[in-house]
Parts: structure tokens; C-alpha cells; sequence
């Protein structure tokens, strides 16, 4: 498969676990998933799926909260990130992989100059002094499209629109030439006209740094311009897998049938009714005891109810997490 | 629990973060049990929703929140004990705070230490400390109470028309609580004490508190209101057609019972500092009527000598209104508790 | 969808300007948030109109102000011959009765302190419909036609997810059985896989109670999903209103254009082939509207002396086809295409309608 380089970040059985009054709460279930360098992969999911713990557990944020247990490997260019004390976690974090947050409003401080902002991090990560850092700050600015990026350095974020202060928190994470960028819900806050703008900003970006990109969301529209293998979570664990045309055109998973069933297209044909998944998000205290999707299934058996589907490849970097994937390879549809 | 802070909450339970509350979800048993979701019609037409976890009220909820804070429970078990004594202070008290003994005073004329008779020693005019001491209980405990029962009603009345009705109406009270709050207290209540009020007598110390503590309860019901009026089930509510009246009481004033009780624990342990305060300068309840400030006062040249003349009325202020901030405190976390643990 | 009937709700002129004041002791008013800037449009009976924008627009603010919630400053709102605008007190309440809103928040649009059988039944008390076994037994009623339980009208909100505590929203907007809800975004707070049922029970409820609704949301794939027709804002009017197989295939106006090459499609393959609209610049501030066509600093096609002068009146350009442009007269319009860094340019040679599919992209593609 190459050297061990070749594989930039590889999760292997991450689990974290929640302690709580009902017992342990799974949020993150057995995930394995490995990114490439320079790759650009979506992991899509709904609030509750784990993709933001996960996400957490990636920067080493997990291990700060006290009633979280958690298990497997982070491998992050070779190194196991769980298995490091904080302080060499603290030199990953912020360099060799950042974070964009959904929210610009409250993710950047707003008492802090763009410029403080900006070289904290590279003076403290890269030993700048504070002119260079001023210096590349600002071609950063510049990098990812703030207009006249010398005279803004010193305004404060309420200064700018939400699209713009995106852009900053872009700037901020790519300051320090960062292998892995983490982009948490990036554009659900913004106006689909801004966001069109971000998301082709975040490709270009990522293909001038070499920096590979994991987007968190739920919106498939925006992994589907964006990324080039998708990751389905539900329920704390990955259900599905895959390069991102071949998912979307033949899921292999009946929760992303589902998903993709469900969203209004604009390129195709107005239906009646929209065919929408059953019942309610789940609840992870209180799991099913087989497939965590199996209350909504409309192909669930037996089987499905007993124990949870592991996840299996049907084709090389095609994987899915259902004891029915034959009969949806060959094309099993949704009931209307 | 504020409605963002659930929603909040929510996401975060969902994730596994913080402790799941019972939900209308899933109960894997039920769903086990064969009853098919995944069909058409699942469970009989309702959505997701089978097995009945326990019904939860918001007031046990708060409670059994409560419940978990030691310390809030501790400032309960002091505020009930204190208050029995208090309310009790005249079949418990040994003898009558009033009554001077002969044997209760030394051949110097000093005060006598602990007793059989006297279990907490005598003061100056040799009357039994602990008497007086549970008796200075009912004048505080009263004071404290009623009047910042008034500061409360006031408070409400005001924060609530100036919240809801904006406008004119909240300039004026607003401003007139400005002007209230840049008065200094202290002197304000003795300003009224000795003059307007000079009869004296604890029902007028009521009053001169009223007048001076119904500023910053006003100020808190006004921020809240505000900030309820804006959500949206107040904008359903008068969709529905429902009145300026209806919409006060049956949605604004559920929502402010968390800040008033919270306020108004924390608000009587203030005004009992202040009724001491005011009668440790002299100008609250006047002798012989008992009240701690007045025995600290009263104590207090003799700190060298019979340090328990000034002790044990200071311990019982310290103990009241501790008692007291714990249990607002405890309240206050148990309407809206920071369940995240980090 | 429906076959809509006579008109039901006549807005004319609506403006909703939001006072800036400033001054210590007494407010001076110093200028003014231009939220709706001069609105007109008429909602037909059983018909779902579309309203969409970004954020800004002032969409919400003007499904607000139809409904009172926020008094108009000027405009009338007609229903029934009444003018909503003009009444108050005892006279509006009684309106009240036939139209209601759907809110955006599950969270925040019930009421945490009271009970689900009581936030349902609240209307019917209002509005003294019938005694209190009737009320409890319509209130049962109205759960179960929104899918809930009706056995839990004694559990309180927080006992129930988001999706089910819009139901319970839904079946508070019924309860009064008016005939026209405004449905503020009534699914984008919602998880992704529930959005699907609510919007089928939404449709579902028009066909059964003869429902009209005004449809605001900024997914404009949903509401092509739900609307017959369509009305697109920008910065306090409207800009573009049409069929809404006609806005969407081949809207005229320059924003509409940016606006829908710009919407995601889930779909890798159709996103490869499309090339979104940059328009440059920043969304002006309602505060201070551009003069003339508000949209003129971003517009590419933008005449000068004309565009910046001159308010565009929204006018009719072909049957059932409205929009706000000097620059749109009769089959005539500026085509708005992806220039170089995808900057929004005007194609001096437009290719015909039927040529590219319009701004969406190729369309045929069969999954």
C-alpha cells in the first residue's frame, strides 16, 4: 500500500464513550476511516451521528472532558494522537491540523484584532516574530480574497460580513500550513450565495496548500460540489462509504437511500411527495440492540434487529454497514 | 432551563456529552418486541414515539436537582431549623429576652459567661443571650421576609409593565429606578428612619427597605421580560388572539418563577445584612426589642472583654444569610444547570 | 398543485421601517432599518406562494407584518375586504381566527411551561370554542391528525424531539381552522431526515383542510417542492415573482439568475457541471439602501443613470411573469452567466431559452 506516509490521518476503532445517568452513551462507535494527503472527504450525518465528536477527538479535545472514555487510534502521519501526552497534542493542534468552525459570528473573538488573531498562532506555532507574522497575515488575507487586506488587518471581526469573517477563519487555519483542515458545518450559516463562494474558495485552497479537508455536515449538496469521498454516519457509527459520484448515484445503505430520496433536487422533476424517512433520530442511550437504523428501515428483518452489521467492502474503498446491501446493489428503491 | 440552553442541551445530549434526559424516543424493548416502525404505518400512525418513560414535571425536576447539591441542602436543613426556632422562640427560649437579672450581671458590673442558667452568658443589662438571640431570629427572619416580599411585589408589577409595554411606560419606570438606584442606600433608609418614619417600630423598617430594595428586582423582571417577550411562543400566543392580560400571567409569569425565587433568597439574605446594618448604627429596631445588629452594637465596647456579646449574634447573622445564599444559589442551579462537564 | 381560487390576501404597498434612535434622555430618530421597502403582491386561495431571499431580505419580517405580529409603518393588508393594517384590539383579535404562522424554532414557539394539551388548546380557549370536554376531545383530535400521540397532552415540550415539537406547533396553527398559515422556515431547524415528513404533512393538510400558504424559507429546492408560485426578495422588495415552473427554468431578473445557479445539487455529477454566479461585492446594509434598483452595485447588467436613478416597479412582463428591472421588457432580459473567476458577467450573445437549460445546468441527466 506505500509507505506509511501515503496515509495522512487514519482512525482505527475510535470509540468515545459518555458516562452518564443512563449508563454509557456511544457517541462514537468502532470508526475507522483513513484520508490521504490533499484528499477532500465529506462526512455527512445528522446532529447526534458523532461527527462532531469524532472531529473533536481528531484535535484531542475528547480526552478534556471528564466523563468521556475513550478507546482506538488516531494516527496522524504515523504518530497515535491518543497516545500522546497534551502538550506534544497541543504542537498538532492549530499546525498540522486546524479547525474552521460553523459559526463566524461567535468563533472569532470579538475583542481581538484581526492581527492579534491572525499571528497568535504563527507567532507561538511557527516562531514568527510579530512583523513577519504581521507580513503573512496579511498575504494570507489576501489568499483567501479579502480586498485590500493591509488596510483591514487591524479592524475587528463585527467589521466584516458573515461571509467574510468565514474567509478570516480560513485564513486563521491555513496560517500555519496545516496537513488536515477540519471544516465543522462551514457554510450552513451563510447565504447559499456566500456559500458557493466559500466552498470554491476551501477547493482551491486546499489544492494550493496540499492540505487535506474533512467537511462535517449534513448538507449533501455541499459535500457533493465539495469532496471526493463521503463518509455516512448514524447512530455513532459509519454506515457507509465511498468515492462521492458512486455513492450518490448508487447508495448502498438504506439510511443514505433514504437521505438522498428525500432532498428536493432542483435539476429533476417536481414529485407529489417528497419519500421521507420514518420515525425519529436516535435516541444513544437507549440504541436498538442490532442496527441502530433498523426502527426505520423499511428493509429490516430479523437479523437486522439481533446484532449491528459490521461494515463490509463490497468493492475497492466501497464499504457499507447492511445485512441487505445485495439487494440494494442491485437497486432496491424506497417505498414511495 | 432557558430555551436556547435545551436546544443547546439537546444537540448535546444527542452527542453523547451530557447526561440523556428520558426521551419520547425509541425504548429498544418495545421496538424489539416486534412492533413494526419500519412498515407504513409504524406504531399505530405516531411517529417514532411507543413507550411512556416517566412523565417529568418541571418543578420535580427542579427539585431532584436541588436535592443533588449538598451544600443547597444544607443552607435548607440551617433556613428550616432557623426559622422553627424562630417561629418556636417563645416556648423554647429559657427566659424572657427583655428580663434583666440581678445574677446575670458580675460584682463589676460585666457581663456573665456561660451558664446553666445562661447557655449562651448574659449581655451588658444582663439579660440571657440565647434568649435574645432567638428572639432577634423572629425581628430579622420577619423583616428580612416581608419585606423583601413587598420589594418583590413592586418589583414585579413595575419589571413587568416596563418589559411588556415598553414604550413610555418602561422610560418612566426605568428612569425612576435609575434615579432610586443612584440614591445611596444607607443613607437613604436613615434619612427616612429619623425623620418621615421616627415613630420607629419594625413594620416601618419594612417600609424603609421596601422603598430602598425594589430597584434592582425591578431591573432583573425588566431584563427578563424583555428577553421572554421576544420568543416566538409569545408571538404564537398572540397570533391565537390571546390578550395583553392572558399572555402576562398564563406565559410571561411561569417563566419569571426561576429569577424570582432565585432573587428573592439571595434578596433576604441582603436584607437582613441591611435591617442589622441599620440597627447596628441605630436607626433600625430600637431597644429593648432584640435584633442582632442592635446587640452587636450594643456589644461591641466590650469585644476584649466579653467577646461573646459580639460573637454570637455576628455567628448568627453569618449562619442565616450563608444559609440563605446557599439555597439561592442552589435554586439558581437547579433552574438552570450548566449540565456540561468539563 | 391546487387549483387556486379568488384572492384571499391583497398586500399593497407594505413597508416596515425600523426607527434608529439615539439620545440620552429622549430617543431622536437618526434613520431607519428599511426592512420591507414597498411590497405588493396577492395570495390566492389553496395556493401555496413561495417567498425566498437570503438573509436580510426582509421575507420574514414581511410574513410578520401580513400576520401584525410587527404593525406595518405603511401598506395595507387586505383579507376578506378587512384591512388587517388599520384594526386593532377586540377587531383584530377576532381576524385572528382565520389565519395563523407556523414558526421557525421548535424550541422557542411552545411555551416550556405548559403542557402540549394545553398549547394546542390555547386558541380554542381564546377563542371560546366550545366547553372543555369539546376542547379536549378537538385538541386529541388535532394531535392525532399531526401524527402525535394524543394520549401525551399532558407531557411538556422538552419531553419531545424537534420534529415532533413542530407537529405539535402545526396542530397549535390548526386549531382555530383558519384558512391561510404562514410557514415561517418551518423546517430548517430541523434534522435533515425529518424535514421530509413534515413537509409531506404540510401538503397533506392543505389537500384535506383547503389550506393556503405563504411558504417562506431560503432552500429553494424545498420550496420549488411546495409551491406553485414563487416570489424572490432582495434587501426589502421584491424582485422577481412568477409560476413556478417558469422561475425556476427561466427566471429574468439578474439576482434570481445568481441566486439559482448558486443552489447546491446533491449530485457530484451535476455539480461538476455547473458553474456558480460570483456576485461581487457585499449585500448592502438595510440600513441604507442603494438608490434605484437596490441591487444596482452588484447587478453586472446595471445601466448607469438609469439602474441607480430609478426605482423599478415590479411589472408584469408576461403572463403571470412579474419582475422588478429596467432592464427586462416583454421576452427580452439581461442573461447572467459565469465570467472569468466565475464572476457574474452579461452574455451579450444569450443563447436561446431552450439551449443550457437555463441557470441550473444540464438537465436530463437521468440518474
Amino acid at each position: 500500500m506505500g509507505t506509511e506516509h501515503d496515509t495522512l490521518l487514519r482512525l482505527t476503532d475510535l470509540t468515545v464513550d459518555f458516562a452518564s445517568q443512563e449508563g454509557s452513551v456511544h457517541a462514537v462507535n468502532r470508526v475507522s476511516f483513513e484520508v490521504a494527503p490533499g484528499e477532500l472527504v465529506g462526512l455527512v450525518g445528522e446532529s447526534g451521528c458523532g461527527k462532531s465528536v469524532t472531529a473533536s477527538a481528531i484535535l484531542g479535545l475528547t480526552r478534556m472532558i471528564n466523563n468521556a472514555t475513550i478507546s482506538g487510534s488516531i494516527e496522524f502521519l504515523g504518530r497515535d494522537l491518543l497516545a500522546l501526552p497534551e502538550n506534544e497534542v497541543r504542537q498538532v493542534r492549530g499546525r498540522d491540523i486546524s479547525m474552521i468552525f460553523q459559526d463566524p459570528v461567535t468563533s472569532l473573538n470579538p475583542v481581538l484584532s484581526i492581527e492579534r488573531l491572525m499571528t497568535e498562532g504563527l507567532e507561538l506555532h511557527l516562531d514568527m516574530s510579530h512583523s513577519e507574522a504581521v507580513k503573512r497575515a496579511i498575504e494570507l488575507l489576501g489568499e483567501v480574497g479579502i480586498p485590500k487586506a493591509a488596510g483591514r488587518i487591524k479592524d475587528y471581526p463585527h467589521q466584516f460580513s458573515g461571509g467574510m469573517r468565514q474567509r478570516v477563519m480560513i485564513a486563521i487555519a491555513l496560517s500555519c500550513n496545516p496537513k488536515l483542515l477540519l471544516a465543522d458545518e462551514p457554510t450552513t450559516a451563510l447565504d447559499v450565495t456566500i456559500q458557493a463562494q466559500i466552498l470554491r474558495l476551501m477547493k482551491q485552497l486546499s489544492r494550493a496548500h496540499n492540505a487535506a479537508v474533512i467537511v462535517i455536515t449534513h448538507d449533501l449538496g455541499v459535500v457533493a460540489g465539495m469532496c471526493q469521498r463521503i463518509l455516512v454516519m448514524y447512530a455513532g457509527r459509519i454506515v457507509e462509504a465511498g468515492p462521492a459520484k458512486d455513492l450518490f448515484h448508487h447508495p448502498h445503505h438504506p439510511y443514505t437511500v433514504g437521505l438522498l430520496r428525500s432532498v428536493p433536487r432542483l435539476d429533476e422533476p417536481r414529485k407529489d411527495t417528497l419519500q421521507s424517512i420514518e420515525g425519529l433520530p436516535p435516541d444513544l442511550a437507549h440504541l436498538p440492540p442490532g442496527c441502530s437504523f433498523a426502527p426505520r428501515c423499511w428493509l429490516a428483518d430479523e437479523e437486522c434487529w439481533q446484532s449491528p452489521p459490521e461494515l463490509f467492502e463490497t468493492a475497492p474503498g466501497r464499504t457499507t454497514a447492511c445485512y441487505h446491501r445485495d439487494a440494494l446493489i442491485a437497486g432496491a428503491e424506497m417505498p414511495a | 432551563m432557558s430555551d436556547d440552553e435545551r436546544r443547546e442541551a439537546d444537540e448535546l445530549r444527542r452527542e453523547g456529552a451530557i447526561a440523556p434526559e428520558p426521551e419520547m424516543g425509541l425504548h429498544p424493548s418495545a421496538a424489539a418486541a416486534g412492533a413494526s416502525l419500519s412498515s407504513g404505518e409504524g406504531a399505530a400512525g405516531y411517529f417514532g414515539e411507543t413507550l411512556m418513560i416517566e412523565q417529568q414535571s418541571l418543578g420535580g425536576e427542579v427539585w431532584r436537582r436541588f436535592r443533588r447539591d449538598k451544600f443547597a441542602m444544607v443552607g435548607l436543613a440551617a433556613i428550616i431549623i432557623i426559622i422553627l426556632l424562630a417561629v418556636f422562640a417563645p416556648w423554647i427560649a429559657p427566659h424572657d429576652p427583655l428580663t434583666q437579672y440581678n445574677d446575670g450581671i458580675t460584682m463589676q458590673g460585666m457581663p456573665v459567661g456561660s451558664s446553666a442558667k445562661f447557655p449562651l452568658g448574659t449581655d451588658t443589662l444582663g439579660r440571657d443571650m440565647l434568649s435574645r438571640i432567638l428572639y432577634g431570629a423572629r425581628v430579622s427572619l420577619f423583616i428580612g421576609i416581608v419585606a423583601n416580599g413587598f420589594a418583590l411585589l413592586l418589583g414585579v408589577v413595575f419589571g413587568l409593565s416596563a418589559g411588556y409595554f415598553k414604550g413610555g411606560t418602561e422610560t418612566l419606570i426605568m428612569r425612576m429606578t435609575d434615579v432610586m438606584m443612584a440614591f445611596p442606600i444607607l443613607l437613604l433608609a436613615i434619612a427616612l428612619s429619623t425623620t418621615v418614619f421616627s415613630k420607629g417600630g419594625v413594620w416601618l423598617l419594612v417600609v424603609v427597605i421596601t422603598i430602598v430594595y425594589w430597584t434592582p428586582m425591578t431591573r432583573v423582571i425588566h431584563g427578563e421580560v424583555l428577553s421572554i417577550r421576544e420568543k416566538e411562543f409569545v408571538d404564537a400566543a398572540r397570533l391565537t388572539g390571546a390578550t395583553n392580560r392572558r399572555i402576562l400571567f398564563r406565559h410571561i409569569l411561569p417563566h419569571l418563577v426561576a429569577p424570582i425565587i432565585v432573587y428573592t433568597s439571595l434578596g433576604i439574605a441582603t436584607t437582613i445584612v441591611f435591617e442589622a446594618t441599620l440597627s447596628y448604627i441605630g436607626v433600625g429596631v430600637q431597644p429593648p426589642t432584640p435584633s442582632w445588629g442592635q446587640m452587636i452594637s450594643m456589644g461591641q465596647d466590650y469585644y476584649y472583654t466579653a467577646p461573646q456579646l459580639v460573637i454570637y449574634p455576628g455567628l448568627a447573622i453569618v449562619i442565616t444569610v450563608l444559609a440563605f445564599n446557599l439555597v439561592g444559589d442552589g435554586l439558581r442551579d437547579a433552574f438552570d444547570p450548566q449540565q456540561r462537564r468539563r | 398543485m391546487s387549483t387556486a381560487g379568488e384572492t384571499l390576501v391583497t398586500i399593497e404597498d407594505l413597508r416596515v421601517h425600523f426607527p434608529i434612535t439615539s439620545g440620552i434622555v429622549f430617543q431622536r430618530k437618526v434613520g431607519a432599518v428599511y426592512a420591507v421597502d414597498g411590497i405588493d403582491l396577492e395570495i390566492k386561495q389553496g395556493e401555496t406562494l413561495g417567498l425566498v431571499g437570503e438573509s436580510g431580505c426582509g421575507k420574514s419580517t414581511t410574513g410578520r407584518a401580513i400576520l401584525q405580529l410587527i404593525r406595518p409603518t405603511t401598506g395595507r393588508v387586505l383579507y376578506s375586504g378587512a384591512d388587517l393594517a388599520h384594526l386593532s384590539g377586540g377587531a383584530l383579535r377576532k381576524q385572528r381566527r382565520r389565519m395563523q404562522m407556523i414558526f421557525q424554532d421548535p424550541y422557542a414557539s411552545l411555551n416550556g411551561r405548559m403542557t402540549v394539551g394545553d398549547i394546542v388548546g390555547e386558541p380554542l380557549l381564546v377563542h371560546k370554542m366550545g366547553d372543555r370536554g369539546q376542547r379536549k376531545t378537538k385538541v386529541r383530535e388535532l394531535l392525532e391528525t399531526v401524527g402525535i400521540n394524543p394520549n401525551t397532552l399532558n407531557r411538556y415540550p422538552h419531553e419531545f424531539s424537534g420534529g415532533q415539537r413542530q407537529r405539535i406547533g402545526i396542530a397549535r396553527a390548526l386549531a382555530v381552522e383558519p384558512n391561510f398559515i404562514v410557514c415561517d422556515e418551518p423546517i430548517s431547524a430541523l434534522d435533515v431526515s425529518i424535514r421530509a415528513q413534515i413537509i409531506n404533512l404540510l401538503q397533506q393538510l392543505q389537500r384535506e383542510f383547503g389550506l393556503t400558504y405563504l411558504f417562506i424559507a431560503h432552500d429553494l429546492s424545498v420550496v420549488r417542492h411546495i409551491s406553485d408560485r414563487v416570489a424572490v426578495m432582495y434587501l426589502g422588495r421584491i424582485v422577481e415573482l412568477a409560476e413556478n415552473a417558469v422561475l425556476y427554468e427561466s427566471p429574468m431578473h439578474p439576482y434570481t439568475q445568481a441566486l439559482l445557479s448558486a443552489v447546491p445539487i446533491p449530485d457530484p455529477s451535476a455539480e461538476e457541471l455547473r458553474r456558480p454566479v460570483v456576485l461581487t461585492g457585499d449585500v448592502p446594509s438595510p440600513v441604507e439602501p442603494p438608490s434605484g434598483c437596490h441591487f444596482h452595485t452588484r447587478c453586472p447588467a446595471a445601466r448607469e443613470g438609469v439602474c441607480d436613478v430609478e426605482d423599478p416597479k415590479l411589472k408584469i412582463v408576461r403572463p403571470g411573469h412579474w419582475a422588478a428591472c429596467h432592464l427586462i421588457t416583454g421576452d427580452d432580459y439581461p442573461h447572467i452567466r459565469a465570467g472569468e473567476n466565475d464572476v457574474a458577467v452579461v452574455d451579450d450573445a444569450p443563447a436561446t431559452d431552450d439551449a443550457a437549460g437555463g441557470p441550473v445546468g444540464e438537465r436530463g441527466e437521468t440518474a
